[in-house]
């Protein structure tokens, strides 16, 4: 075994699969409360990623900031903002973890430091530096991690922030979760270079490609990378690859890719890989598996019928946080 | 009571906010070891050092956004843009994240950011580095947009703008850095979001701000000595807009004449005709007259330039056409 595998207990390997398992549930059942219109706007799914958020997040501490981007649930579940907030925000409801104002692509919750849930590709990264160079500044041990996927590559913003971060010398974990698909064009359509990681290497970022199917090697690749930045060697980047098992968003007839591709890619998905080699070694029992799943679902349930039952913000408040105060006009 | 000019005005509040407040650091394009395209921030990386006077690569979007997220992150960032052509290449940064983030979030994300960036024309400097795109900005809501047009407000505008928990953007008229002013006490200086009266009058309201101000304040003066009492409202802030003051003063005056140098269509100076339509149609002896810069990309050549901008003889022109106008208030049954 290479240095750089993680040496986890059982349990751990328990709380990793149950995570994964979290959000590839909550999922499924955002795309039921979609068809009932429960949900609306753009939704947009984290089935076949779920080794990424969950991996990385493992190394991150409750200081640390997180940024990701619209195909988020999974991250805000992973990072431990309450399902029934995230659940209650997907509702537009008064207690959703953006009081209704964000939806299912602007999910913040501050007080995890969670910096939402943005939608325009690449348009987290400069606030990643920005919340970075605050804590650099301000002499905070802290790491800012910002996901994106590989889509974001092509806009500019990455480039300049890359170049900011290591110029600045900056303690910022990268992760580009690379789905191989930006909306329906793939990967050898969106770039010269395919090779993502390379492209940080040039900015002279430590960069690396993890598989990013294996939630164990994301976990280890980012506690390593978050040691490094802790220890002052500034911003690191992660390429992980992986695939997204159901399209963009639920207006996506996924005509850009076949069915076989997606079959193909499932078989490798984190979370029967996770499981098959629980049961192949003896570390997960049937009952136990499914005593996960349960739970899993009563929390889904739970909370959504918090979220049924949760009031709607009144009209009066349609000008709040517009500005901290609301402007004598 | 001394003397100084605008350049030095916003200099001085700078250093003011540097000395007063860590959290306040300075950053954008040439603004360390060149000094400010403008020479606006000469001398303060000497003053205080690198880590506060942060020269950025030419990355527009990187280096404001970097600002916005340094505002989240409990920092009072002053991002400074070379010219206001370039703050279009930071435009998502602005108006996606900046102005949307506290809103979003429902409330839990403040970005107490302030933007301050050169335009106008004046310069010979042409179309991508002369406009006037301040009524963009005063489109978006959350944002605030901030146009001294006096000493006193390039003075201490930043301080009331560092203080606010939101994003503001202050512009600076290129052809105000020489201009040279009586610096006022502080305690004359109006909250930031009020527009103020310059000069007290009672035959016609010329409503104006930023870079036309002195050119308002000069053609006063000479309907004065045609013996016509102008009012000049400045009004300082864009977004929010002190509605009431404008209204206020055409309800004294019963005209209005805005001059603002940017393009007259779908602009500050439309929005203010229409809040005049709106709101005081029946004060109005009048119609609104609006003189505005000509709708063309800004020329270079000297006298082509000039020509497309608001100048004196024109506001005066108009004033006294309206002035001497004999259409009836129409009476009211």
């Amino acid at each position: 075994m290479s240095s750089n595998k993680l040496h986890v207990s059982r349990e751990h390997l328990h709380f990793l699969l149950k995570q994964m398992i979290r959000i590839r549930r909550f999922e499924e059942r955002c795309v039921t409360l979609y068809s009932e219109e429960k949900i609306r706007g753009f939704l947009h799914l984290y089935n076949g990623e779920e080794a990424i958020s969950v991996g990385v997040m493992q190394a991150l501490n409750s200081q640390d900031a997180v940024l990701a981007t619209y195909r988020e649930h999974g991250h805000a579940l992973a990072r431990g903002v309450p399902m029934n907030d995230i659940m209650a925000e997907m509702f537009g409801k008064q207690t959703g973890c953006s009081g209704g104002r964000g939806g299912s692509m602007h999910l913040f919750d501050i007080s995890r430091r969670f910096f939402g849930g943005n939608a325009i590709v690449a348009g987290a990264l400069p606030l990643a530096v920005g919340l970075a160079l605050a804590d650099k500044m301000q002499q905070r041990p802290v790491v800012t991690c910002c996901f994106f996927g590989e889509g974001a590559v092509a806009e500019g913003e990455f480039h300049e922030s890359l170049n900011l971060a290591k110029l600045w010398q900056l303690p910022i974990l990268f992760i580009c979760e690379n789905n191989r698909y930006a909306m329906g064009n793939a990967l050898e359509l969106e770039e010269s270079n395919q090779n993502i990681y390379l492209k940080a290497a040039n900015y002279g970022l430590a960069s690396q490609v993890v598989d990013g199917m294996n939630v164990v090697d994301v976990e280890a690749a980012s506690q390593l990378a978050c040691t490094a930045i802790r220890n002052g060697a500034g911003p690191h980047f992660i390429e992980c690859q992986t695939y997204r098992f159901r399209g963009h968003s639920m207006f996506d007839t996924q005509l850009y890719r076949s069915s076989s591709e997606i079959d193909e890619w499932k078989k490798m998905g984190p979370i029967i890989q996770l499981t098959h080699w629980l049961k192949s070694n003896h570390q997960i029992e049937a009952e136990e598996l499914q005593a996960m799943e349960q739970a899993v679902d009563r929390e889904i349930d739970a909370a959504v019928a918090d979220a049924e039952n949760a009031a709607v913000e009144p009209l009066e408040g349609l000008l709040t946080h517009v500005y901290a105060e609301a402007p004598h006009e | 009571m001394s003397e100084i000019s605008f350049r030095d005005a916003f200099k001085a509040a700078m250093v003011e906010a540097l000395t007063e407040d860590s959290r306040v650091f300075l950053m954008g394009e040439d603004v360390g070891h060149y000094g400010g395209c403008y020479a606006v921030s000469k001398g303060l990386l000497d003053d205080f050092g690198a880590q506060r006077i942060i020269d950025t690569p030419l990355s527009e979007s990187g280096f404001v956004g970097a600002g916005i997220g340094a505002a989240i992150g409990g920092m009072r960032p002053i991002v400074e843009i070379m010219t206001v052509n370039f703050s279009l290449l930071a435009l998502d940064q602005i108006i996606n994240n900046a102005a949307t983030l506290r809103h979003m979030s429902g409330g839990q994300v403040s970005v107490p950011l302030v933007i301050r960036m050169a335009c106008g024309a004046g310069k010979q400097l042409a179309a991508q580095h002369s406009h006037s795109f301040e009524g963009l900005y005063a489109h978006v809501p959350g944002l605030k947009v901030l146009y001294p047009g006096t000493i006193g407000d390039a003075r201490y505008m930043l301080k009331m703008a560092l203080a606010d928990p939101d994003p503001v953007i202050i512009f600076e008229h290129v052809m105000l850095y020489n201009q040279t002013g009586t610096l006022p006490e502080t305690d004359n200086i109006a909250p930031m979001e009020k527009a103020v009266i310059r000069k007290t009058g009672t035959d016609l309201s010329i409503i104006t701000w930023g870079g036309c101000l002195y050119k308002a304040m000069q053609a006063a003066e000479q309907l004065e000595e045609q013996g016509y009492n102008i009012e000049v409202v400045d009004l300082r802030c864009l977004r929010p807009l002190d509605r009431d003051t404008i209204i206020d003063s055409v309800r004294r005056t019963h005209k209005a004449l805005i001059v603002d140098e940017s393009w007259k269509s779908v602009g500050m100076s439309a929005e203010i005709s229409a809040t005049l339509a709106e709101q005081a149609l029946w004060y109005l002896d009048a119609p609104v007259r609006r003189i505005c810069g000509i709708e063309v990309p800004t020329p270079y050549a000297d006298h082509l330039e000039k020509a497309s901008l608001p100048q004196v003889p024109q506001i005066v022109e108009a004033a006294v056409q309206m002035l001497q106008s004999t259409i009836p208030t129409p009476e009211v049954k």
